[in-house]
C-alpha cells in the first residue's frame, strides 16, 4: 500500500484548519479509507480536542521523533472510526523539535499502512508549515471569504509552488450565502479569479461547527448535515471523485456565476 | 593567500554589490566553499550585497534561505540570485531577491541606503533591456530589474514589481508597482486592469481609487508632476 499524504494549510490562523482536517479525515475513514491524521502543529496542538481524543494521548509527534516510541505507539485510533488514527502534537515543546525530514521519515512508514495521511498544519509560513508541506503529495489551503485570509492563501500558494507541491488545491470555508447576496462578503467567486487554483469545497458557515468541534465529534459524521455533507464532498473530490458543487447549496445566481467562473478558468488552462 | 583552492571563487565589484561566480560542482560542498571564501575574506567584504550566481543548482525556498542566513552570518547581505534554473529564479523571487543585475562589469558605486529615487540619472535601458515574466506574482514575489518588466500573467495583491524602465501587464495589475526606479520619470506603468494597491513612477507616489467601474486597459505616466492614469489605446 503506498498512501497519499495530504497536507491542510491556510497561513493565516483561526480560519478552520483544524476543522477541515478532523473533517476531511473522518469523512475518508466513513468511506472505508485507512486514514491517519497528524498534528504539525507542535506547541499548540488541538486536533486532539476536535476529535475528542485527547485523554487517549500517551505518545506524541516529538516521542516518535526523538526514537522514545514507535510510530505505532503513537498512533491512537477513533471512538468512533475503526480505520481513524491520530498522531498528536506534543503540546510542551515547540515546532523546531521537529525537521522537515523526520516528517518526511514518518510519512513514508505511514505509508506502507494507510491509504491517506492527512498532515494539520500550524498557521504562518515558518518552520512548522515547512515540516507540514516536506512529505506532501498534495496540498489543500484553507481560506475563508475575507480580504486577509486570502491574501495569506496567495502568499502559501506561491511558496507551495516554490516548494514543488503544487498545484495547491482550494477549500473556502465558512461561506454565508446571505452576506454574499448582500454583498457584504467576498463570494466563492471573487476567491477563485484571484488565486486561480482549482476549488475543491465550499463549507458553509455553520454555528453546528462549533458545537460538534466543542463535543469533539466531527460533523461530517452527521448525515443530515450540509456542512457535513460539504467536508464529505471534499473527501470525495480528493478521491478523485467528480462530485458537482450544487449539492446542498440553491442558490442559482450564486451557482451560476461561479461555474462560469469556473469554466473560464478551465478554458485558461487548456 | 597561500591557500590552495580546490574550488575557484571569483568575486568582483559590479555595480549592484558584489558578483559571486561560482566554479563547477555539486551544491552543498560549493555552499561550503563560498561561505570559507567569505569567511577568509571577511573584514574586507564586511556589509557587502551580494548577488551569487549559482549557475544551473535548482534551490529551493529552503535552501537559498539557509544560504541568505550563512551569508548573513558572515556580515554580507545576500542581495541578489543569477541563476539559469527556472526552480531557483522563482525561489529568488519569492524571497524577494534581486534576479537580474545591470549588464556591465562596472565598479561599485556608493549607494543610498533605501533608495532607488536617490541614485543618479536616469539610465539609458536601451532597446534590449528588459525581461518578460510568464506567470502570475503572488503575494509575497518581488520582481526587481535594472530595465523594463513585462509580466504576462496577474500580480496580485502583496506582490511588488519595481523595474527601472516601464512596466508592462498583460493581466490585472493589483500589487505595488514601481517604474522608473533610478529616476526615470518618463516611465509608463499600463496593464490590461490598472488596479495596483499603489503605483509609484520615479519619486511620485498615487495611490488609485478603491472602487473603480468598467475595467478597461490603462497607461499611467507622470505629466505636469501628477501621477495620470487614460485609457491604453493605440496610437
Amino acid at each position: 500500500m503506498t498512501g497519499r499524504v495530504i497536507t491542510i494549510t491556510s497561513g493565516k490562523g483561526g480560519v478552520g484548519k483544524t476543522t477541515a482536517t478532523a473533517n476531511i479525515s473522518a469523512a475518508l475513514a466513513a468511506m472505508g479509507h485507512k486514514v491517519v491524521c497528524m498534528d504539525a502543529d507542535i506547541g499548540l496542538r488541538n486536533l486532539d480536542v476536535v476529535l475528542g481524543l485527547e485523554n487517549r494521548i500517551v505518545y506524541d509527534l516529538v516521542d516518535v521523533v526523538e526514537g522514545r516510541c514507535k510510530v505505532r505507539q503513537a498512533m491512537i485510533r477513533d471512538k468512533r472510526l475503526e480505520e481513524l488514527y491520530l498522531i498528536p502534537a506534543a503540546q510542551t515543546r515547540d515546532k523546531n523539535a521537529v525537521a522537515p525530514k523526520d516528517m518526511v521519515r514518518i510519512c513514508d512508514e505511514l505509508r506502507q499502512d494507510f491509504d491517506y495521511i492527512v498532515i494539520d498544519s500550524p498557521a504562518g509560513i515558518e518552520r512548522g508549515f515547512k515540516n507540514a508541506i516536506a512529505p506532501a503529495d498534495e496540498v489543500v489551503i484553507v481560506t475563508n471569504p475575507e480580504v486577509s485570509a486570502v491574501r495569506d492563501a496567495d502568499r502559501i500558494i506561491g511558496l507551495v509552488e516554490a516548494e514543488q507541491k503544487g498545484p495547491a488545491k482550494l477549500v473556502v470555508n465558512r461561506i454565508n450565502t446571505e452576506m454574499v447576496e448582500r454583498g457584504d462578503m467576498l463570494a466563492v467567486a471573487d476567491v477563485l479569479e484571484l488565486l486561480a487554483v482549482e476549488l475543491i469545497g465550499i463549507v458553509p458557515d455553520d454555528t453546528a461547527v462549533l458545537v460538534s468541534t466543542n463535543k469533539g465529534a466531527p460533523i461530517a459524521l452527521e448525515p443530515k448535515s450540509k456542512t457535513g455533507q460539504a467536508f464529505r464532498d471534499i473527501a470525495r473530490r480528493l478521491t478523485g471523485e467528480d462530485v458537482p458543487f450544487s449539492a446542498g447549496n440553491g442558490n442559482n445566481g450564486f451557482l451560476g456565476r461561479l461555474s462560469k467562473l469556473m469554466k473560464s478558468k478551465e478554458g485558461r488552462n487548456a | 593567500m597561500s591557500d590552495v583552492q580546490a574550488l575557484q571563487i571569483d568575486i568582483k565589484g559590479i555595480r549592484e554589490g558584489l558578483l559571486v561566480t561560482l566554479p563547477e560542482g555539486e551544491w552543498p560542498a560549493l555552499e561550503q566553499a563560498l561561505l570559507e571564501e567569505l569567511a577568509r575574506r571577511g573584514e574586507f567584504l564586511k556589509g557587502a550585497k551580494l548577488i551569487i550566481n549559482v549557475d544551473a543548482h535548482d534551490l529551493n525556498v529552503a535552501a537559498m534561505s539557509r544560504l541568505r542566513d550563512r551569508v548573513t552570518d558572515s556580515g554580507l547581505l545576500l542581495w541578489g540570485i543569477l541563476s539559469n534554473s527556472a526552480q531557483t529564479e522563482r525561489s529568488a523571487q519569492l524571497m524577494g531577491l534581486a534576479t537580474r543585475i545591470h549588464d556591465g562589469s562596472r565598479a561599485p558605486e556608493p549607494e543610498a541606503e533605501d533608495g532607488y529615487e536617490e541614485a543618479a540619472a536616469p539610465q539609458d535601458i536601451g532597446p534590449d533591456g528588459g525581461i518578460m515574466v510568464r506567470r502570475t506574482l503572488r503575494s509575497g514575489a518581488s520582481l526587481h530589474a535594472p530595465g523594463h518588466i513585462t509580466i504576462i500573467g496577474d500580480v496580485n495583491p502583496g506582490a511588488e514589481v519595481v523595474a527601472g524602465g516601464n512596466v508592462v501587464v498583460w493581466g490585472r495589475l493589483r500589487g505595488l508597482v514601481h517604474a522608473g526606479a533610478n529616476g526615470n520619470a518618463e516611465a509608463i506603468v499600463c496593464a490590461m486592469d490598472l488596479s495596483p494597491t499603489q503605483l509609484r513612477i520615479a519619486g511620485h507616489i498615487a495611490i488609485p481609487p478603491a472602487e473603480r467601474g468598467q475595467v478597461s486597459p490603462e497607461i499611467a505616466r507622470v505629466q505636469d508632476g501628477q501621477v495620470i492614469a487614460e485609457n491604453w489605446t493605440l496610437g
